[in-house]
C-alpha cells in the first residue's frame, strides 16, 4: 500500500506539472495545445544535449531548456497563433493550427534529435529501501521534490506577481482586462511562452529518469488533455488536482488490476467517460474559479 | 549531438538527391526495391534502422558502379513509404509499390501491418521481407513473404536452454507491452520456457506502449523473484527504461529479450545497470564481424551521424533481394522465378566471418523455405558493449 501511494505521488507530482502548462495556454488563448507533448520531449531533448552530451551541469541545462521552449512558445504564439486567432473567429482553426504544428516539431526533431530513445546520467545514486514497503530511487524522490516545488513556484508567481495578476485577469475576462489597460498582445505572448516553458521544464525533469524519444509527444498531450478534463479546462488548480488524481489511479490500478492484464488505462477512461457525463466542467468547473 | 544530426541529415539528404540525380543521369538502368515501414512515432526506430540500412546499401552499390543482375548492371533506388504502425496505411504503402512497378519490398515492421498487406502483395506479385513473426504468412498457401530475422520462437528456446544450461535458471517472469507483437511473443516464449521445464512466476503483467515510468509495472514482477526476466518484444525505447527500474527495484537476476537492441542507448538509459542483459543482435560484434560489415557500419555512421546496432540484422534484406535476382536474373519481373531459386539459392554471407552463407531456411518452422538465414547471434551488454554470448543457426 505504501508502495502505491509513494507512487502514486510521484507520478501524481509530473503529471501536474504536464498539465499546468497546457491549462495554463487554454486559459488565457482557448487554444487546444496538441503541440504540448512535443514541447515536452523538446524540453527533454535541449536537457539530453547539454547535461547528457556537452556535460553542464544539470540545473544550467534545465534553465537552458526553460529559455528555448520560453523562446519556442512566444514565438509560435506571435507568429502562428496570435494572428491566427485576431483574424479567424472559428476556434476549430486553432486546433487545426496546433494540430499541424505538432506534426511539424515531430519532424522536426526527428531531423534534429534522430529516432532513438536517449537518456542521461543519473543526477543522484542510490535508492531509498524501508523494509521494502517502500522502494524508491532517489532521484524519483528528487525530481518529484523539484516538481512539487516547481508547482509552488508558479501559483506564487501567478498570485502575486503583476504579471500573474495580469494573466489571471486576461484569463477571468479579456476585454476587462484590456479595458483595465492591460496588454492583451503581449500578455497573451508571455502566458504561451510560460506555459510552452513550462513542458521544457518537466521534459528536462523527467529525461533524467525516462529518458526521451521523438514518440513521447503524442501520448503525453492525450495524458495532459485527460488530466485537464478531469480538474476542468483553464483552472490551473483544476490541473494540479487532475494530474495527482490520474498519478493516484495509475498506480493503484497498475498494483491491483496487473494480474488481470493492461486494464488500468481502460478502466480510467471508462471511469472518466462517467465523470464527465455527470460533470462536463471537470472538478473545478469554469476557469479560475 | 545536435550539429551532427543536422549536417548528417543533410549530408544524407544531399548524398541521397546525388545518388538520385546520378541515376537519371547514368546509363545504368535503375532496379527500385521498396519499403513499407514505421519510421515515425515510437516505434521509429525498427523502420528508420531498416530504411537507413537499404540507402546505405544502394548509397554504396551505385557508388560503386552498380548491381550486376545478369547481363545488366542496376542501380539500386530505395523508395520508401511510412505506414506509421497503422495496418491500413501499410496497404497503402504496398499498393504504391504495386503501381510503381515494384516486386521486392522490404518490409513491414509488425505483425499487423505484415498481415494487412498480404493479399495486395499476393495480387500483385510483390515479394516482401516483414520484420513479423505470425507464422501463417509463411506457411503455404501462402508464399510471397520471407521472414527477414529470426523469429523469437527461434531465438527463445535457445536462450532459455544456454541460461538454463549454464546458469542455473528455473524460474522465469514475462512482460511486455499491451500490442499484438510483444503478446504474441510473450505467449510463444512462455510456451517455449514451459516446455524445457521453467517454472512461470508471473507473465499476465503488460504494460503500456507510451509507458515511461516502468516502477509501478513492474513491481508485482519483481516480487515473484524470478531467475529470469524475459523482456517480450520490447522496443529499444522501453527496454533501458525496463532494465533500470528492474534493477532499482533490487532485481538480481538476469534479464533477456529476444528483439535486437542498440547498445548506445542501453548506455546512456541504464548505464551499468544493463551489464548482462542479453538480446538477439547481428554480425558486428568485433569477434564475427567480416571487413564488410566493418566498412558498412562506417558508411552507415558518415551517412546518418551514429549507427544503429539494429542495423546488424536488418543490412541482410535487401542483399538478399539482389543476390538471389542475381542467381536467376528472370526473377526481376516474375516473383515466381524468385520463388524457385529461393530453394536453392545459397552464396558466401559478405558480412561475416568464416564461412557463414546466406540461403533460404524455414523449413522446421514453416515447410518451406521463407526465412532469410540471418545468424542467430545472442549478445550480452558488458560496459556499455555488446559481446557475443553464443552464435547458432535456424532452420
Amino acid at each position: 500500500m505504501e508502495q502505491v501511494v509513494a507512487n502514486g505521488v510521484y507520478l501524481g507530482s509530473q503529471y501536474a506539472m504536464i498539465a499546468l502548462g497546457l491549462t495554463l495556454i487554454f486559459a488565457l488563448m482557448n487554444v487546444l495545445n496538441f503541440a504540448h507533448g512535443q514541447m515536452y520531449v523538446i524540453g527533454g531533448f535541449v536537457t539530453y544535449t547539454f547535461y547528457g552530451q556537452f556535460e553542464v551541469p544539470f540545473l544550467l541545462a534545465l534553465l537552458m531548456s526553460c529559455a528555448t521552449l520560453a523562446i519556442l512558445g512566444a514565438l509560435i504564439e506571435k507568429f502562428l497563433f496570435g494572428p491566427v486567432i485576431r483574424r479567424s473567429a472559428r476556434e476549430e482553426s486553432t486546433m487545426l493550427l496546433a494540430a499541424g504544428i505538432a506534426f511539424l516539431l515531430d519532424a522536426v526533431i526527428l531531423l534534429v534529435f534522430g529516432e532513438k530513445q536517449r537518456g542521461v546520467p543519473k543526477i543522484v545514486d542510490g535508492v531509498f529501501n524501508w523494509d521494502f514497503r517502500i522502494i524508491m530511487p532517489y532521484d524519483r524522490m528528487l525530481i518529484c521534490g523539484l516538481a512539487i516545488l516547481s508547482i509552488g513556484a508558479f501559483i506564487a508567481f501567478m498570485q502575486f506577481s503583476r504579471t500573474g495578476r495580469a494573466l489571471r485577469a486576461l484569463a477571468q475576462d479579456r476585454t476587462a482586462a484590456q479595458l483595465m489597460g492591460v496588454n492583451v498582445n503581449r500578455y497573451s505572448m508571455i502566458g504561451f511562452a510560460l506555459g510552452a516553458m513550462l513542458a521544457g521544464l518537466v521534459g528536462g525533469l523527467l529525461v533524467t529518469i525516462t529518458g526521451v524519444n521523438l514518440g513521447m509527444g503524442g501520448p503525453t498531450s492525450i495524458k495532459a488533455f485527460m488530466m485537464v478534463m478531469i480538474g476542468g479546462a483553464g483552472v490551473i488548480s483544476g490541473a494540479i488536482a487532475g494530474g495527482f488524481i490520474l498519478g493516484m489511479l495509475e498506480a493503484v490500478g497498475l498494483a491491483v488490476l496487473s494480474q488481470y492484464g493492461d486494464i488500468t488505462y481502460l478502466v480510467i477512461f471508462i471511469a472518466l467517460m462517467i465523470f464527465l457525463a455527470i460533470r462536463p466542467h471537470g472538478l473545478m468547473g469554469k476557469p479560475w474559479g | 549531438m545536435i550539429r551532427r544530426n543536422i549536417l548528417a541529415g543533410m549530408t544524407a539528404a544531399l548524398a541521397l538527391t546525388a545518388v538520385q540525380g546520378t541515376a537519371a543521369l547514368a546509363e545504368n538502368p535503375v532496379l527500385k526495391i521498396g519499403f513499407v515501414g514505421v519510421t515515425s512515432g515510437p516505434a521509429a526506430a525498427w523502420g528508420i534502422s531498416n530504411q537507413r540500412s537499404m540507402e546505405t546499401r544502394a548509397a554504396w552499390i551505385n557508388e560503386i558502379g552498380g548491381y550486376k543482375i545478369g547481363d545488366v548492371t542496376y542501380d539500386i533506388e530505395i523508395v520508401s513509404f511510412d505506414d506509421q504502425k497503422d495496418p491500413k496505411r501499410a496497404i497503402a504503402g504496398m499498393e504504391r509499390m504495386a503501381q510503381e512497378g515494384i516486386h521486392y519490398v522490404v518490409g513491414p515492421n509488425v505483425d499487423n501491418g505484415a498481415a494487412a498487406v498480404r493479399p495486395v502483395a499476393e495480387a500483385n506479385g510483390i515479394m516482401y521481407f516483414p520484420y513479423a513473426f505470425p507464422k501463417e504468412l509463411y506457411t503455404a498457401p501462402a508464399s510471397n513473404a520471407v521472414l527477414g530475422m529470426v523469429a523469437n520462437y527461434q531465438s527463445g528456446p535457445a536462450i532459455y536452454k544456454y541460461l538454463m544450461a549454464e546458469r542455473g535458471v528455473k524460474t522465469a517472469a514475462f512482460i511486455a507491452a499491451n500490442e499484438s507483437d510483444p503478446l504474441s511473443q510473450r505467449d510463444s516464449g512462455r510456451a517455449a520456457a514451459e516446455e524445457l521445464g521453467m517454472e512461470i512466476t508471473s507473465a499476465n503483467v503488460t504494460y503500456q506502449v507510451d509507458t515511461t515510468d516502468f516502477t509501478p509495472v513492474l513491481t508485482p514482477v519483481i516480487r515473484t523473484n524470478p531467475d529470469l526476466l524475459v523482456l517480450s518484444g520490447v522496443s529499444p525505447a522501453n527496454a533501458p527504461q525496463l532494465i533500470r527500474s528492474a534493477r532499482e527495484l533490487g532485481y538480481g537476476g538476469i534479464i533477456s529479450t529476444e528483439t535486437a537492441q542498440d547498445a548506445q542507448v542501453l548506455r546512456e538509459g541504464a548505464g551499468d545497470l544493463a551489464n548482462g542483459f542479453i538480446s538477439v543482435g547481428g554480425a558486428s560484434t568485433p569477434e564475427i564481424a567480416s571487413d564488410m560489415m566493418k566498412e558498412f557500419v562506417a558508411r552507415y555512421t558518415d551517412m546518418f551521424g551514429e549507427y544503429n546496432d539494429e542495423s546488424n540484422t536488418k543490412v541482410y534484406a535487401l542483399e538478399y533481394i539482389l543476390a538471389t535476382l542475381a542467381a536467376d536474373p528472370a526473377g526481376i519481373d516474375d516473383v515466381e522465378v524468385f520463388k524457385t531459386a529461393m530453394d536453392t539459392f545459397e552464396v558466401p554471407n559478405p558480412y561475416m566471418k568464416g564461412d557463414a552463407v546466406m540461403r533460404y531456411v524455414g523449413m522446421s518452422s514453416f515447410g518451406q523455405r521463407r526465412q532469410v538465414a540471418v545468424p542467430l547471434v545472442v549478445n550480452v551488454f558488458q560496459d556499455g558493449e555488446f559481446e557475443t554470448l553464443f552464435v547458432a543457426e535456424v532452420d
